[in-house]
């Protein structure tokens, strides 16, 4: 398959769903040990996503989103990490189970994943074209001047303006945002089928972070990715995402088409986040706010994790975890008043 | 309606860096123009709001506007009197009348002082304001303003959260009873749920104590929510200047609209509905700044005039506010005004 162009069969503009995802998280636990305590960093963690279409990954610092994604990567430091239970599907097979050779190959060419911080994900002592040609070289055994000239077809396809002439620079003579297209570049490469994006605007100014979901969108479209973006940014989950995954001291707590997650919230916590956005015409009131802060992970509260912050919250929650469930169609929350949130809306 | 006095000015302020290379013969190769002539005034009880990328010359205005370093020219007034004319005790006094709350709360406290000991610093520097005595009560009081037990003076910064730690920081900052507060991405480092809360004790604060902020972000949704005014700036020069309203709503200068467009807003039913406008290229170096117009280069608008003629920040046809453009025009780019019309 020639890179750099898209597969026209795949509907460039209107993603096709099968409905099937591609790649499911389901029920995943993970745990980092220190030298005087276990904690949990995910706790039972389930999300899933289809080709063609653009998940968000919505938490806050320490809920787990960039432990779930580093998992699905295998760039977990085990120990101190170790994945205690679930499955990591991709076309139904899990992963975690894989021989390492085949689960090595997988992640290699199938996923790949972009950070927030491209300077230091990028090697600054190999010009950005040794970069995305060394994929081509290891993962597909072409010739240097093969790998070169695809890295360059590279750079055209992120949009890198004079790519012939750039494909010597070294990192840090690119500004933040084409640094963040060279990432971008080598991840797809070798033409993935799932792209992981983690906070990838996050360091960049507005203009430049509009730029560059522009691309990630077209790219998606372009080649059908399955496109997870892992963000605490809400303005950007509503230009981008087609269905959210909210997630709270490690697990998903309501999931949801985009549009009806913003416009009822059926999780308390995703109701507080979305209220607490300063918006126009409001100008110089209080903010509606949550109170307290996130749960830090070496002391979770017993039951439901957000119960000490909740509005909703009765003895019941103190007691018993509330499970994900489905609430509306295509709609779940882990809440015992789901429904009171809803009709409150 | 006179318009009330300001207490804090820029005049016609520059900041150049000189640019070198070289390890051991440095030669002066050039200049970094971090700001190139901005004219500014803080009015009393305002908030101003300074918008702008990285590189835009932001943090080096703060700097100056709090007597930290010295202008390459121009200068800056705290109620009439000159900042660098001051030295020695009045010097002092002026620094107790500004203070500073800067972005990041895991650097600004030290790791090694206790939470009394950063709060009640100021004291131990400026020793009349507080007699020793009453020191250990007024650093008490402080952390009980900004909503801390004062319990916690005894413990260390690491035992905070990051919206904590940013009150220690603000109540810090509120020691010497100061007159302006310089708000250096106060909020930037913080979660959404926490940021809220940190926005409405600065608020309070505010009226309060009768303070004048300035308000310095990048998100452009909070510089709006607490801004009486905004001033936008791209290569070291304010673009435009006016009421929060004006600027955000139909803004006139190229540039602001591009940001206000850029700006991600939270609501999936403007998704398609919004005109986004995607600035081509990036910002130019400040080492080598265009000539005439420094927006001119990214502008879809410029003409022959951009490039010859430097367009001056005043009020033009286009809407009440300042606007730096040669074509300055009113034009709605937010999708949630276009949409509520």
């Amino acid at each position: 398959m020639t890179l750099g162009v898209a597969p026209e069969s795949e509907g460039v503009t209107s993603p096709r769903r099968n409905g099937e995802p591609l790649l499911a998280l389901d029920d995943l636990y993970v745990e980092f040990r220190g030298r005087r305590q276990t904690v949990a960093a995910l706790n039972g963690l389930s999300y899933s996503v289809a080709a063609g279409e653009t998940l968000a990954v919505v938490g806050e610092s320490g809920s787990g989103k960039s432990v779930s994604a580093q998992a699905v990567m295998g760039i977990l430091d085990c120990p101190p990490a170790r994945i205690r239970r679930g499955e990591i599907r991709y076309r139904g097979t899990d992963i975690l189970r894989l021989p390492e050779r085949q689960r090595r190959k997988l992640r290699a060419t199938k996923i790949a994943m972009v950070f927030q911080d491209a300077l230091s994900a990028l090697n600054p002592v190999y010009t950005v074209g040794e970069q995305i040609a060394e994929m081509f070289r290891v993962h597909r055994g072409d010739s240097h001047g093969e790998a070169r000239r695809k890295a360059i077809e590279m750079m055209e396809r992120v949009r890198i303006p004079d790519a012939r002439r750039r494909v010597g620079d070294y990192p840090h003579q690119f500004s933040g945002g084409m640094r963040q297209r060279i990432m971008i570049a080598v991840a797809l490469a070798l033409d993935p089928e799932v792209l992981i994006a983690d906070e990838p605007t996050t360091a960049l100014d507005v203009t430049v972070q509009a730029q560059i979901m522009k691309l990630l969108r077209e790219l998606k479209d372009e080649s059908n990715l399955a496109l997870i973006l892992i963000t605490h940014d809400l303005g950007v989950v509503a230009e981008v995402a087609d269905r959210i995954a909210v997630v709270y001291a490690g697990q998903v707590v309501e999931e949801a088409p985009v549009g009806p997650l913003f416009a009822s919230p059926a999780h308390p916590y995703t109701k507080g986040l979305i209220a607490s956005i300063p918006r126009l015409g409001h100008r110089g009131e209080r903010l509606p706010t949550l109170r307290g802060a996130p749960p830090t992970l070496a002391a979770p509260p017993t039951g439901c994790p957000f119960s000490p912050r909740c509005p909703y919250a009765q003895p019941v929650c103190v007691d018993n975890v509330p499970p994900l469930r489905d609430v509306l169609p295509s709609r779940r929350s882990a809440c015992h008043f789901a429904e009171q949130v809803l009709a409150d809306a | 309606m006179p318009e009330p006095a300001p207490i804090l000015e820029a005049r016609k302020l520059v900041k150049r860096y000189p640019l070198s290379r070289g390890v051991v013969f440095k030669r002066r190769i050039g200049e970094i123009h971090a700001l190139e002539g901005v004219d500014l005034e803080l009015r009393e009880g305002e908030t101003l709001g300074l918008v702008g990328e990285s590189g835009s010359g932001k943090s080096t205005l703060a700097k100056l506007l709090m007597a930290l370093e010295q202008p390459t020219s121009g200068t800056v007034l705290f109620r009439g009197e000159d900042v660098f004319g001051l030295s020695g005790r009045r010097l002092r006094a002026l620094r107790r009348r500004i203070q500073i709350v800067l972005q990041d709360p895991y650097t600004s406290l030290d790791p090694r002082m206790t939470v009394g000991e950063i709060v009640g610093e100021p004291f131990a520097i400026h020793r009349d304001v507080a007699p020793k005595r009453e020191r250990r009560e007024r650093v008490g009081e402080l952390l009980d303003r900004v909503g801390l037990s004062p319990r916690v003076a005894s413990r260390y910064p690491h035992e905070f959260s990051g919206g904590q730690r940013q009150r220690i920081g603000v109540a810090r900052a509120l020691a010497l009873r100061p007159e302006v507060l310089i708000c250096d991405e106060p909020v930037s480092a913080l979660d959404v749920s926490v940021q809220a809360q940190v926005i409405n004790l600065l608020q309070d604060l505010q009226e309060e104590f009768k303070l004048s902020y300035i308000f310095i972000a990048h998100d452009l949704s909070v510089v709006q929510h607490i801004s009486d005014r905004v001033a936008v700036m791209y290569l070291g020069k304010i673009v435009e200047l006016g009421d929060e309203q004006d600027v955000y709503e139909v803004p006139t200068h190229p540039y602001t609209q591009a940001l206000v467009s850029a700006a991600p807003v939270p609501d999936p039913a403007l998704r398609d509905v919004r005109r986004q406008i995607v600035l081509e290229g990036e910002i130019p170096s400040a080492a080598d700044p265009p000539s005439g117009c420094v927006f001119r280069t990214r502008c879809w608008k410029a003409q022959t005039i951009c490039t010859e003629e430097e367009p001056a920040l005043v009020v033009r046809d286009a809407g009440p506010q300042r606007s730096a453009c040669h074509f300055a025009e009113a034009e709605t780019v937010d999708p949630a005004v276009a949409v509520r019309g």
